[in-house]
C-alpha cells in the first residue's frame, strides 16, 4: 500500500462528459486519449447514478472513484484501489463544498466556466502533485476568494451575473438579519 | 497574423450552452498574452488572459517549446504587478508550464523574494512553485528559508514546504533528510494539517530505519495526534511496525494492536474505517482479535452513505475469502444490499454471502443472484460466476442447481470475457465434480450450437475430444459436433474435425460412423479442414476395417506438446528450408522466464556514453546465437540451458559482474556479463581466472577475453570448461578478474596509451544440480503423472528441520530442484499446516521429470516432507532424490 494517501486524479465534467477543469497527479495516464478515454468510461458508467445527494462510489480500470454530481456539473475524484475510500470522499466533498461557496451557491457550468480561475485556484489549493494539501471547504475557499475577488473593482466591470449574485447575497443578507 | 475565430456551427445551436470560451483559439490567446509586456499592466485583463491559456492547456491544448517558451518569459513579467489574485494565477501558471532549467532562473529571484516577503500566501506559494521547478543546486540556496517555513507559524506556509520537501525527497533526498529536526518539530503543531504533512515526511525520511519508524510509532500511539489524517497515516505505520515485528515474537500479544482497537471508537469514520481494515489484514489474524473490527464494519454496512457502505462490504469481502465464519454475523446486513442502488455494492455483497453461506442457503441465494443479473455490467457478472465456481467446488452435491444457473447465463446475452469465465467454470466443475460431467458437457454442446466466439467454439470442441469419449454414451456428442462441420467458419470446422477423429481413435464402435463423416469433411473448400480429414483417415486406417487404434497414433492425437509453443514458434521462424527437414527435437523446451532487469549502475547518468547500453542478451535463442557465434564453442553441441544471471559483486562496487552458465552435453561455458562503473577508467583485456580446484570433473579449455570495457557499456568475458558428458557434475569456482586499466580524461573520453595491470576480486560460483534441470511446465499434472506410470517411481520421506513456515520450505525444495511448479502450486496458504506442490521439468539428456512433494508441519516447527519422483528413467528418479538428500 502507497504508505502515503494519494490522490491521481480530480475531473471536472460538464453534462456531455467534457472537461470543465481536470488535473491528473499521476502518469497512470501517460497522454491525452489515455486521459480522456479514462474520462470517458468514467462519465459513460455514473451517468445513471444518482450522486446528488450522496457522495458515489465506482471501481473503474483498478482505480477507485469516487464522484457527486450538481446540475450539469460532475465532480469526481480519483484514486488507487487499496486506497481508503472515505478520505477520497472527503477530497471530493472539499472541492465540491468550496466551489459551492466559490460560486456563491448558483453551481452550474456556465457559471464555472465564467469562474474557471477560481475553480482552477480550488484544485490548486486542495491537492499538490497527488498529496492532500486541504479538505475544509470553508478553508480552501477563503484561500482562493481572499486574493481572487478584487473588492476595488467597479461594478460595471462584473459579469451580469456576478452581479446578480451580489444582488441576491446582499439581499439574503438583509433578509437573514 | 491575427487569426479569425473558427467556430463550429453546432455550438451555437443551444444559447443555453453559452461558454465565454466560446471558439477559443490557441493562435488568438498567444497573440493576446502580449499585454503581459504593457508598460502599464492591467491586472485584471492580464488575469483573465491567464485563465484562457490555462483552459486550453486544460483541453489538452499543448503549446509548442517556442510556444510555451514565449508564453513563460511574458508571464514572469507580471511579477511586476502587486495584483494579489494576478500573481496567484501567475504560480498556477508557472507550474503548468514547467519551465526547462535554463528558463527556470528567470523567475528565481522573483520567488526568492517572495519566499521570503511577509505576505502568508506569497510565501506559501512560492515555496511549491519554487519546489516544483527547481533542480538540486538551487535548493541548497534556499534550504535555510525550508528550514524556516516548516515551522513557520503560519500552518499554510508550513504545509508548503512540508509537501514541498515531500516531493524533493524523491529526487534530492540527502538534502531534505537533514530536516529531520524541524519536522520533528512540526509533527507537534496544533495545526492539523501541518501534523499530517510533518508525519507523512518524517516517516519517509525514516522509512529504512526500522527503530526510528518503531520509536515514532510508540511516542504517537500514545496519543497526540489531532487530525483524522494523521491518525490514518499513523495507522498505516503502526500496522507495517506490527507486520515486521510478527517474524520476532511470534508468542504473546500483538504489540500496538491495542492502538488499533482504540481507533476503532475514533470520532471521525474515516480513522474508523482505517483502523478496521489493518486489522482485517494483519498477518494470522486471530478471531478474537477480528471480532470489534468486524463489528464496526457491520453498523457501517447500514449507513446512508454509499461510500462507507462500499468500503465496509469491500473489506468483508476480502475477510470473508480467509476467515468467512467471522463475517456470518453481518450476513443479514448484506442480504439487504442485493438490492442496493449502486451495483457495485450489491454485487460484493453477494458474493461476499456466496463465500459465507452455508448448504442449506444456496437455493435462496442462487433466486436473488438470477433476479439481479440482468442489470448489473459484465465485469461484476464475471465476479459472481467465479464466486458460484468456488461455492459448487466447496459444496459438490449443489453441483445440479448451479450448473444449471451457469448453463442458463450462458444463454443469455453478454461479451466474451463473460461467457469465458462462464465456460471456464463449467469446465471446471466437470474436472472435478464426476457426476456433473454428463449435464456439463450437454451444456457445452448446446451453447456452441449459438455460439459468436470462434476461440469458445474451438476451446470447447478440444475439451469435447478429450472428455467426451470417456462418457457413457459417447455417440449422443456426435451429433452436435457433426453440426459444427456444416455451419461454422474454416477454423471451427477444423476443430470439429480434430474432435470427430478422437471420438474414433477412443471408441472402436464409433469408428465406421466416424469415417463417413470424416471423408465428408474431404470435400470441404478449406485447405486446414481437407488436410486434417486426410491425416485423420489415414492415421486412424480409413479403409473401413474396424481396427485397434495403436499407441503411437493415440500419442499423436492426445499427448500433450511438450514444448513451449513460443520457442516451436520462434524455431519455425528461424528454420530455412533445406535439405534438412525440421527437427521438433532441436526446439528449446525451457520455459522462458522474463529476462531479469539489468541492475542499473550506480550513478549511471541517464546520457549514457557511447549510444545506448549494449544490455547481454538474456533469453534462450539469444544465449544461443551468441555462443554459436564463438568459434570456440561453436562444437559443443546444442545448448541446454542457461542459469539466470547471478550477481558475483555487490552493488554499488566499482566493477559491477554477474553471471550466466551455459550447460552443454558435455562442456559448461560461464558468461560473465561486465560492467565498469567508473568514468575515468578503461579496461582493456578483461578475463576472468578462475580456480575449479573445489570441482573436480571440470577442466577449463577454452576462455575468450574482453578486449576493451569502457565506462558504462557492458561486455562479456567467456570461460569453458569440459565435464564428464550427461553427468550432472557439481562444484565450486572461484573467480578473479583480471585486466589492464587505463586512465580516461573525463573531458575529452581519451584514455592514456599506458595501463596498469590489476586484479579484482569476485565472488565464487557454484554449479549445481538445479542447473541440469529445465524448467518445462505440464498443462494438465494428473494426466501427465498417470501417464508416466509408476515403473520408475522413487518414494521417500525427508526432515526438514525447524523452518519458519511452509512456505519457505516449500520455495526452498523448489529452488534446490530448479523445477517448474504446477498449476499453481506453489503459492501456500497462510497458515496452512499442511500443503502438495507440483512440480515438472526436464533433465539433463531430455529425461522428463514429474515431482510431488508432500509437506507436512510435524511438531513446533519441524516440517516433513515426502518426496515422489516420476520418470521416464530409473537412474533420474534416483538422481532426484539425491539432490534432495544432499541439499
Amino acid at each position: 500500500m502507497e504508505s502515503c494517501p494519494s490522490v491521481k486524479n480530480i475531473l471536472l465534467l460538464d453534462s456531455e462528459g467534457s472537461r470543465v477543469a481536470v488535473k491528473y497527479y499521476s502518469d497512470d495516464w501517460p497522454n491525452k486519449s489515455a486521459k480522456e478515454a479514462f474520462e470517458k468510461t468514467v462519465f459513460t458508467k455514473t451517468q445513471k447514478a444518482n450522486a446528488r445527494a450522496e457522495v458515489e462510489i465506482a471501481v473503474f480500470e483498478n482505480h477507485i472513484v469516487v464522484y457527486k454530481f450538481v446540475q450539469d456539473l460532475h465532480f469526481f475524484v480519483t484514486g488507487a484501489e487499496d486506497e481508503n475510500e472515505l478520505m477520497l470522499a472527503t477530497v471530493l466533498q472539499g472541492f465540491f463544498d468550496a466551489v459551492g461557496l466559490l460560486l456563491r451557491g448558483n453551481v452550474d457550468k456556465k457559471e464555472a466556466l465564467e469562474n474557471l480561475d477560481l475553480i482552477l485556484l480550488s484544485l490548486d489549493e486542495i491537492v499538490d502533485g497527488g498529496i492532500i494539501l486541504e479538505t475544509d471547504a470553508n478553508v480552501i475557499a477563503g484561500k482562493v476568494a481572499s486574493h481572487s475577488i478584487d473588492l476595488d473593482a467597479p461594478l460595471s466591470e462584473q459579469t451580469i451575473s456576478q452581479a446578480l449574485a451580489t444582488a441576491r447575497e446582499h439581499l439574503t443578507r438583509s433578509l437573514l438579519n | 497574423m491575427a487569426q479569425p475565430l473558427v467556430k463550429k456551427d453546432d455550438d451555437r445551436d443551444d444559447e443555453a450552452d453559452y461558454s465565454p470560451f466560446l471558439g477559443i483559439e490557441k493562435g488568438a490567446v498567444l497573440q493576446e498574452a502580449r499585454v503581459f509586456n504593457d508598460p502599464q499592466l492591467d491586472p485584471r485583463r492580464c488575469s483573465q488572459v491567464i485563465t484562457k491559456l490555462l483552459y486550453l492547456l486544460n483541453q489538452g491544448e499543448t503549446f509548442t517549446k517556442v510556444e510555451a517558451t514565449e508564453v513563460f518569459f511574458a508571464v514572469t513579467k507580471l511579477f511586476q504587478s502587486r495584483d494579489i489574485g494576478l500573481r496567484r494565477m501567475v504560480y498556477v501558471m508557472i507550474k503548468e508550464l514547467s519551465p526547462s532549467a535554463d528558463e527556470v532562473i528567470i523567475v528565481t529571484s522573483s520567488l526568492m523574494k517572495d519566499m521570503t516577503s511577509k505576505t502568508d500566501m506569497y510565501r506559501a506559494n512560492a515555496i511549491r512553485v519554487l519546489c516544483r521547478i527547481t533542480d538540486g543546486t538551487l535548493l541548497t540556496q534556499i534550504e535555510r528559508y525550508l528550514k524556516q517555513a516548516i515551522v513557520d507559524k503560519n500552518p499554510v506556509v508550513a504545509s508548503a514546504a512540508l509537501v514541498s520537501g515531500i516531493h524533493l525527497l524523491q529526487t534530492n533526498p540527502e538534502i531534505v533528510k537533514r530536516w529531520s529536526n524541524e519536522v520533528q518539530e512540526a509533527v507537534q503543531s496544533r495545526a492539523a494539517l501541518v501534523q499530517f504533512h510533518a508525519l507523512a515526511l518524517l516517516h519517509q525520511i525514516r522509512q529504512n530505519d526500522r527503530l526510528a519508524v518503531n520509536k515514532l510509532v510508540s511516542s504517537l500511539t500514545r496519543g497526540s495526534v489531532r487530525s483524522p489524517l494523521a491518525q490514518c497515516l499513523l495507522i498505516r505505520y503502526t500496522s507495517q511496525v506490527i507486520r515486521e515485528s510478527a517474524n520476532n515474537t511470534q508468542t504473546g500479544d500483538r504489540p500496538f494492536y491495542d492502538f488499533l482497537e482504540g481507533c476503532l471508537r475514533h470520532k471521525a469514520e474515516m480513522v474508523i474505517f482505517e483502523a478496521a481494515r489493518a486489522i482485517t489484514e494483519l498477518n494470522g489474524v486471530t478471531s478474537r482479535e477480528l471480532t470489534p473490527a468486524i463489528t464496526v464494519l457491520q453498523l457501517f454496512l447500514s449507513s446512508s452513505k454509499p461510500v462507507l457502505r462500499f468500503a465496509a462490504v469491500r473489506t468483508l469481502n476480502k475477510v470473508a475469502m480467509t476467515h468467512p465464519m467471522a463475517v456470518t454475523n453481518c450476513n443479514i446486513d448484506m442480504e439487504s444490499l442485493i438490492s442496493d442502488q449502486n451495483r457495485s455494492i450489491a454485487t460484493l455483497a453477494i458474493t461476499t454471502l456466496l463465500k459465507t453461506g452455508n448448504e442449506s442457503s444456496v437455493d435462496r441465494l442462487m433466486k436473488q443472484i438470477t433476479n439481479f443479473m440482468s442489470d448489473i455490467a459484465d465485469e461484476f457478472k464475471i465476479v459472481v460466476v467465479e464466486a458460484i465456481r468456488s461455492l459448487c467446488l466447496k459444496f459438490p452435491l449443489k453441483h445440479r442447481s448451479l450448473m444449471n444457473f451457469l448453463s442458463n447465463i450462458l444463454r443469455e446475452e453478454g461479451g466474451f470475457e463473460y461467457k469465458k469465465a462462464i465456460v471456464d467454470s463449467i469446465v471446471i466443475l466437470i474436472r472435478d465434480i464426476p457426476e456433473a460431467k454428463d449435464s456439463g458437457l450437454l451444456h457445452l454442446c448446446e451453447f456452441i450450437e449459438d455460439c459468436e466466439f470462434t476461440y469458445l467454439s474451438t476451446q470447447i470442441l478440444h475439451f469435447l475430444g478429450i472428455e467426451g469419449p470417456k462418457t457413457s454414451d459417447p455417440s449422443k456428442y456426435i451429433r452436435y459436433i457433426y453440426n459444427r462441420v456444416h455451419l461454422e467458419n474454416a477454423t471451427v470446422r477444423a476443430g470439429a474435425v480434430s474432435t470427430l477423429a478422437k471420438f474414433g481413435a477412443m471408441v472402436d464402435a464409433l469408428k465406421p460412423r466416424i469415417f463417413v463423416l470424416l471423408r465428408r469433411c474431404l470435400f470441404d473448400n478449406d485447405d486446414e479442414v481437407r488436410d486434417r480429414a486426410t491425416l485423420y483417415l489415414n492415421t486412424l486406417g480409413g479403409n473401413g476395417a474396424v481396427v485397434e487404434t495403436g499407441e503411437d497414433v493415440k500419442e499423436f492425437l492426445f499427448g500433450s506438446l511438450d514444448i513451449p509453443l513460443v520457442n516451436l514458434e520462434n524455431s519455425l521462424k528461424n528454420y530455412e528450408p533445406s535439405e534438412e527437414s525440421f527437427d521438433i527435437n532441436s526446439v528449446p523446451k525451457e520455459v522462458k522466464t522474463q529476462p531479469l532487469a539489468e541492475k542499473k549502475a550506480p550513478g549511471k547518468k541517464p546520457t549514457g556514453l557511447g549510444g545506448p547500453p549494449t544490455g547481454p542478451p538474456s533469453t534462450v535463442d539469444t544465449y544461443e546465437k551468441l555462443l554459436s557465434s564463438i568459434p570456440e564453442f561453436a562444437n559443443f553441441g546444442k545448448l541446454f540451458k542457461s542459469s539466470a544471471p547471478v550477481e558475483l559483486t555487490e552493488a554499488e562496487t566499482e566493477y559491477a559482474v554477474n553471471v550466466v552458465k551455459h550447460i552443454f552435453d558435455g562442456h559448461v561455458v560461464f558468461q560473465y556479463n561486465c560492467t565498469n562503473t567508473i568514468p575515468e577508467q578503461l579496461l582493456e583485456n578483461v578475463t576472468v581466472i578462475v580456480d575449479a580446484s573445489e570441482a573436480e570433473e571440470f577442466a577449463e579449455v577454452a576462455s575468450k577475453p574482453l578486449r576493451s570495457l569502457p565506462y558504462d557499456s557492458p561486455g562479456q568475458t567467456f570461460v569453458a570448461f569440459e565435464k564428464p558428458e550427461g553427468v550432472p557434475a557439481v562444484g565450486k569456482f572461484s573467480n578473479m578478474l583480471r585486466f589492464i586499466v587505463k586512465e580516461v580524461d573525463p573531458s575529452t573520453g581519451e584514455a592514456e596509451d599506458d595501463g596498469v595491470e590489476d586484479e579484482y576480486q569476485l565472488e565464487e560460483l557454484e554449479v549445481v544440480a538445479a542447473d541440469y534441470m529445465l524448467k518445462v511446465g505440464v498443462s494438465n499434472f494428473r494426466n501427465a503423472w498417470e501417464s508416466m506410470g509408476a515403473d520408475f517411481e522413487r518414494v521417500d520421506e525427508y526432515g526438514l528441520g525447524p523452518r519458519d513456515n511452509l512456505a519457505e520450505a516449500v520455495n526452498a525444495v523448489i529452488n534446490l530442484l530448479g523445477m517448474q511448479p504446477c498449476e499453481g502450486t506453489e503459492v501456500v496458504p497462510n497458515s496452512s499446516r499442511s500443503h502438495t506442490c507440483l512440480l515438472s521439468g526436464v533433465y539433463i539428456g531430455n529425461v522428463m521429470v514429474l515431482v510431488r512433494l508432500q509437506f507436512g508441519i510435524d511438531g513446533p516447527k519441524d516440517v516433513a516432507m515426502k518426496l515422489a519422483v516420476r520418470s521416464e528413467d530409473e537412474a533420474v528418479s534416483d538422481a532426484i532424490h539425491e539432490i534432495v538428500a544432499s541439499g
